[in-house]
């Protein structure tokens, strides 16, 4: 806040504790026996799974916590005075100029009824620190550094007026406004495309070295925070596992756990099918084409095939028409021409007139396990009405089918009589796995299945996918946008760009050099765990994204 | 006090004794109160004693006993009158908010016109041309009042049905009262719950006020809207008795709004966790 002395700890946390406190009594501690500290323009890195108390911990920063949670036990020393014994006046008084958060969804985070620039010049004007004229200069200033379109004007618009990855940076602006000494990054790029993510990191770190901002970067993925920490604390169940400079938690980490994170990060395992079937393709989808109420085309002329036995994974950005994919295939989005053969026989596109047999053999797993299950329904109900529908089994038959298959995912007997909410995250994906087969489908279409998922947890899933294809002979469509897992599990891969096809065929093929512009954008913009990644990519950018604006015109025309 | 798991705040636990106490009233009437309802025991307006402990009314009927019987005809009006005004609104509104088209455009247009005419004289109307048997009382009530439980399972609907489990049951090739039977309404069941404490005892005040205005139970059953308007002259002779009904109403229409609040808050905090 005063004057800047460098070298000295600016935040100090020595044995914090976080507990929720609810109306029964003591809940779960979600913070235990936490310490580190922070210099001015250090950023220590947060890494762990959901549940680790990263968000908990940032937020204790600034004097924050959840509804419901309570900072139990420890000391916060922000310029060596604890926050814990601040008034709320004080406190408040912190946050802003003291110490700035930001938040993992921008959209959620800005009012949608006033303009950028009304809500970055609050701040600083609220505090005090600005008057309101000098707060708009600044904000101007910061949008140039963030690399935001028309700086002078771009503080005009309202947030939705503006991209993902720009509200992002709009919102570091905000974070900055009143020139703070701390930022809490609380995973900004986790809902971005990885070719947006690379923009907004470096925008990030840009910021926070020529501010010689000090920063606590919480995020799930180690490759993001190689690129932007000096120091990587990996936490899980709210302890600390391991602390230290971020180049040796990359090269040599001391703990199990932290190896298995960093290992799965570079190695991972390779899940491709090895067989070449020789049979005329299960699904064939050619020259598709689909639209919301005939505005805009989602999907034009898009042509993919799936065997049996075959793993196709659908990449592209969020708007690419992947999705859109699944569900004309599915059906509930009605092609507008073009054709979908499955099994040799074409499929009407509209769900209610194809028959049962050929809604059983084509399941679908979701990516939110939350949602795509009934919270109200056991287990038996949910995976057993598949059973009963289609093969209209007697009760007692039905029974020993869900055992069964709860058995081949790996869960416990018992859990037949559970319902969702009593499951974790991996658990209930296992659950939607369980239910898509019980329909005995031939083909199944995973929509994003593990990037709601823990890295760990998301790895035991393609490992069962995988299994379960290999004694079953599934076919699976993907659909993803990361593509370190694709290379790892598809044998054949299908790039979208703006609802086209821009390039197919077996993974080796298009993921080896001559690329098309577009993968080659998407693979170099997979964030790698080596510490001059970004530099790297960066230097390479302007080239690939000329080469991809290249393609897109010929496409065009 | 912890009921289902969640704690009761003392307002709640007052609201529930309070429907307790009228509901047992209500049930067990002709086994609590003293005489019948319609007994002429003695003179008019005769001071309270111990064996009429209220006192007589403007016939020589026993207050208290009219009272208890009251709560029966009253209760179980308003019981009867919501449950129905609850099926007609839940199905109508489902089936609006998942077939959607033309279905849901007429139910919500045929809403909207109910909406659009002041309950009370709509109420009015029907009534006087068609009469006040019991039977049209409760069908009119319940229609007018299903219009407000259509817009809430309308809503609660459209929000479940966009849910990726109800995707896969239409996928998987279900019908659409499978949908609604399985998927969705025990998903909003919860919220419903509570909307039905507080249309309740919007259907009791309703129903005392046609009562009191001579539409609604008539004569000589006891109900505590036209005891209110057959006693109520004698609020200027300085009477107790119009005191009674009128009392009761408002401590039933509390205790309910009791019960409810503490439903929606807990309903809204999720399950029980949080500050």
């Amino acid at each position: 806040m005063s004057e800047r002395r460098a070298g000295e700890d600016i935040l100090r946390v020595e044995g914090l504790r976080v507990e929720v406190r609810t109306d029964r009594g003591p809940g779960p501690v979600l913070v235990d026996d936490v310490s580190f500290s922070l210099r001015r323009g250090e950023v220590i890195g947060l890494i762990g799974e959901s549940g680790a108390g990263k968000s908990t911990i940032g937020l204790t920063a600034l004097g924050y916590t959840r509804n419901g949670c309570f900072i139990t036990g420890g000391r916060i020393d922000f310029e060596g005075r604890d926050i814990r014994q601040m008034s709320a006046a004080e406190r408040r008084a912190l946050r802003g100029p003291g110490v700035a958060y930001i938040a993992q969804s921008a959209a959620a985070s800005f009012n949608p009824a006033m303009t950028l620039f009304e809500q970055i010049c609050e701040i600083p004007v609220l505090h005090g620190v600005m008057a309101a004229a000098e707060a708009k200069t600044e904000a101007i200033r910061l949008f140039r550094e963030l690399d935001l379109p028309e700086p002078e004007k771009f503080g005009n618009r309202y947030p939705h007026q503006v991209s993902g990855g720009q509200l992002q940076r709009a919102m570091a602006a905000m974070a900055m406004a009143a020139r703070p000494d701390i930022l809490v990054f609380d995973e900004p790029t986790t809902a971005l495309d990885v070719t947006t993510q690379v923009e907004v990191l470096a925008a990030f770190r840009t910021l926070i070295r020529e501010h010689r901002t000090a920063a606590i970067y919480i995020t799930h993925d180690l490759a993001v925070v190689a690129q932007i920490a000096d120091h990587i604390m990996v936490l899980r169940f709210g302890k600390m596992v391991e602390y230290g400079p971020a180049a040796q938690i990359l090269a040599a980490p001391r703990e199990d756990y932290t190896r298995r994170l960093v290992a799965d990060r570079v190695a991972g395992h390779d899940f491709r099918a090895l067989r070449t079937v020789g049979e005329p393709p299960l699904l064939r989808v050619s020259n598709v084409v689909a639209s919301y109420r005939s505005l805009l085309r989602v999907i034009d002329d898009v042509s993919v095939e799936v065997s049996r036995g075959d793993t196709v994974a659908v990449v592209g950005e969020s708007g690419s028409g992947k999705s859109t994919l699944a569900r004309v295939i599915i059906g509930l989005l009605p092609r507008e021409s073009g054709d979908i053969r499955f099994r040799g026989e074409s499929l009407p596109p509209q769900l209610a007139r194809r028959s049962k047999d050929q809604l059983r053999r084509i399941q679908m797993i979701y990516q939110m396990p939350d949602v795509a299950l009934n919270p109200n329904q056991t287990l038996l109900e949910i995976i057993g009405r598949p059973v009963q529908f289609y093969f209209g089994r007697p009760r007692a038959e039905v029974r020993a089918r869900v055992l069964e298959l709860l058995r081949m995912m790996d869960l416990p007997e018992a859990f037949i009589a559970r319902k969702p909410a009593e499951l974790s995250g991996g658990q209930k994906q296992r659950v939607g796995i369980a239910r898509a087969l019980a329909a005995e489908p031939d083909l199944i279409i995973c929509d994003e299945v593990t990037s709601a998922l823990d890295q760990l947890v998301g790895e035991e899933i393609l490992r069962l996918l995988k299994r379960l294809q290999d004694e079953l002979g599934i076919a699976y469509l993907f659909i993803t946008h990361d593509l370190g897992t694709v290379r790892r599990i598809a044998n054949k891969v299908a790039v979208m760009l703006k609802g086209r096809l821009v390039a197919g065929g077996d993974t080796a093929t298009v993921f080896a050099p001559p690329y098309h512009p577009y993968t080659e954008l998407l693979l170099s913009s997979v964030p790698e765990m080596r510490r001059d990644w970004l530099d790297e990519v960066l230097a390479r950018r302007g080239e690939t994204l000329k080469a991809v604006r290249d393609a897109q015109i010929r496409l065009a025309s | 006090m912890r009921l289902f798991g969640h704690r009761v705040p003392l307002t709640a636990l007052i609201g529930l004794a309070i429907i307790a106490i009228n509901v047992v009233a209500a049930v067990g009437a002709p086994l609590i109160a003293p005489y019948d309802q319609a007994a002429v025991l003695g003179d008019a307006w005769a001071d309270p004693t111990p064996q009429y402990v209220l006192g007589l009314d403007d016939l020589g009927r026993d207050l208290f006993s009219r009272l208890i019987y009251g709560a029966r005809m009253s209760i179980g009006l308003a019981f009867v009158v919501t449950c129905l005004s609850f099926a007609i609104g839940i199905v109508t509104g489902f089936a609006g908010a998942v077939l959607r088209g033309w279905v849901d455009m007429l139910l919500s247009r045929i809403v909207d016109l109910l909406l659009s005419m002041p309950t009370l004289i709509f109420a009015f109307i029907v009534l006087s041309v068609l009469g006040t048997a019991l039977p049209v009382l409760i069908v009119t009530i319940a229609i007018l009042d299903s219009t407000k439980v259509f817009r809430l399972a309308r809503a609660l609907a459209m929000n479940i049905a966009a849910l990726e489990y109800v995707e896969v049951a239409r996928v998987r090739g279900e019908g659409l009262w499978w949908v609604i039977r399985r998927e969705i309404f025990p998903n909003a069941v919860a919220p419903l719950v509570a909307e039905f404490g507080l249309r309740f005892s919007f259907a009791f005040l309703f129903i005392a006020a046609l009562s009191f205005l001579g539409l609604g139970v008539q004569p000589p059953a006891a109900d505590w809207g036209s005891m209110v308007r057959d006693y109520r002259d004698m609020i200027n002779l300085d009477a107790m008795a119009p005191l009674y009904p009128a009392g009761a109403i408002a401590i039933l229409t509390i205790g309910v709004n009791f019960v409810v609040d503490w439903m929606l808050a807990v309903h809204s905090r999720g399950h029980g966790e949080g500050a």
